[in-house]
């Protein structure tokens, strides 16, 4: 069988390489960093986040921090989301398109304080998106300022992260901080980012603190039991959340209501925003098409670029697909038609040239259980 | 940890253990363990007539999909079923409990060109410097 190892050309670290390399990761180019793929192995870290505390080094994603008495407004025309609702301590998902309503990237955009932002785009967008967010915020009183390379990132995730978390940064910290809520502390004297958010369906923080202390706070963590984790487990656990990937499940020639985003358009507040007209005009026209949540009948691995074919015809294509280890079937998502999109409709997908049945099921595939 | 001295491995990191006729074939610990976790194994029927290093099947781990080629020529006479619930044996016991196939040799002499343990592990050395 045949080994294709990537080669690393210069590609980035973050402040966590080290510790990646002391632990024994197996370190894969991604987005232009050099980033751990996994440590103990993909399957086991998987059920580490289901079942107990797993943290990410997210380092590579882009950070910036928006200053200025039209801050908000700023972020309000360069999101979908109206970022002008966020009170300080809030946090809200978006989309950020362009002119015809085509994803530039998926945000998240927190509030500290009423002229205090935190934006976190994706990794493979922090370049672009600096560009754009540059471009724009000239035309406001606000400042942007790049925080991605003296920041490190840390996404500790899994039922029983936040009393590790607890343990670390502090009991009261952690329990102020709400679904989507973020705030501030000190700890050891370093100023520390946190939000109760991720990318997993497990509940946890994200924390950002400057990049010098990135390792202190890694090794605090795994003193205090979180063990570490791996992109291959990350995408493993965002697909069984159905969360989307920019570059798999959506790109520029995207828009929000053909992936499930309508909800971060808000289109009320009657403010513009940089595809506002566009995305007004698509709200009243049909959709063409739909990113389904497609489960496999049978044995077999639907993976991206694998056709959906509908009664013998291609009526779509996979754009994230594998293998839920917690549901021990493959999963996947991709673009039908409207009329297809509807649960329980059986496809078939063209693996490699054999077919695999598979079924239209609603999102996500995995949810945790409610807490008592 | 040296390869197994009894088997002969092929440099798509397989290997073949010939007992009279038969031989079972199976994948490499190095090539698992650069695999990562397998999660479907994707094999022939018994019955099945393969030439060396023809493609016989398939093995996918959570990241990637590869080809498996067989290191001899044959019928396929016997395909280990558990691999179907628990591919995971390919991680934990690539030369026991993780075969793949067992094959009724057509050409027991191709078995003289295939690697040795010695060669098999000077290849994979230079493969990772």
């Amino acid at each position: 069988m045949s080994l294709n190892k990537p080669t690393a050309g210069t590609l980035l670290r973050s402040a966590l390489f080290d510790e990646h390399r002391r632990l024994g990761a197996r370190m894969v180019p991604f987005a232009g960093w050099e980033m751990p793929v996994q440590y103990a192995g993909i399957v086991e870290e998987h059920h580490v986040v289901r079942e107990r505390a797993g943290m990410f080094d997210v380092s590579h994603m882009g950070r910036f921090e928006v200053y200025g008495p039209e801050a908000a407004r700023f972020l309000r025309y360069v999101s979908t989301w109206d970022m002008t609702r966020l009170a300080a301590g809030e946090g809200h998902y978006s989309a950020a398109c362009r002119e015809d309503g085509g994803i530039l990237d998926d945000i998240y955009v927190f509030c500290l304080a009423a002229e205090s932002y935190l934006v976190v785009v994706n990794a493979a967008n922090a370049e672009k998106m600096r560009n754009w967010m540059e471009e724009h915020v000239s035309t406001f009183n606000a400042r942007l300022v790049d925080r991605h390379a003296s920041t490190a990132m840390i996404a500790v995730q899994g039922p029983k992260s936040l009393e590790r978390l607890a343990d670390v940064i502090g009991r009261d910290f952690v329990a102020s901080l709400k679904p989507r809520r973020c705030g501030r502390t000190e700890w050891r004297s370093h100023r520390l980012f946190a939000s109760r958010t991720g990318y997993t369906g497990e509940d946890g923080l994200e924390l950002v603190i400057d990049a010098d202390s990135g390792p202190e706070l890694w090794q605090a963590l795994l003193d205090a039991g979180v063990q570490p984790c791996g992109l291959g487990a990350r995408d493993t656990l965002r697909l069984e959340a159905a969360l989307l990937l920019y570059g798999n499940d959506m790109d520029e020639d995207t828009n929000p209501r053909e992936v499930g985003l309508g909800w971060v358009v808000t289109l009320d507040d009657e403010a513009d925003f940089v595809g506002r007209d566009a995305l007004v005009r698509l709200k009243d026209t049909g959709r063409s098409r739909l990113l389904a949540c497609l489960k496999a009948a049978e044995r077999g691995i639907m993976r991206p670029g694998c056709p959906i074919l509908s009664s013998g015809r291609e009526a779509g294509k996979v754009t994230s697909g594998g293998y839920s280890p917690t549901l021990s079937v493959s999963i996947g998502m991709g673009f039908v038609p409207d009329e297809l999109a509807t649960e329980g409709t059986k496809l078939t997908v063209d693996v490699r040239g054999k077919p695999l049945d598979v079924q239209v099921v609603p999102r996500p595939f995995y949810k945790r259980p409610k807490r008592a | 940890m040296p390869s197994p001295p009894d088997l002969k491995y092929t440099k798509e990191h397989e290997w073949v253990r010939v007992e009279g006729d038969i031989g079972t074939v199976g994948i490499t610990d190095y090539a698992q363990d650069q695999l990562g976790d397998i999660v479907f194994v994707d094999l022939p029927s018994t019955g099945i007539t393969v030439s060396q290093m023809q493609k016989f099947g398939e093995i996918e781990s959570v990241k990637a999909v590869s080809e498996l080629f067989s290191p001899v020529s044959g019928e396929v006479s016997e395909v280990n079923t558990a691999l179907a619930d628990q591919p995971e044996l390919v991680n934990d016991f690539p030369y026991g409990e993780g075969w793949m196939l067992r094959i009724r040799l057509s050409e027991p002499s191709e078995v003289d060109q295939l690697l040795t343990a010695q060669d098999y592990d000077e290849f994979t050395a230079q493969e990772d410097s």
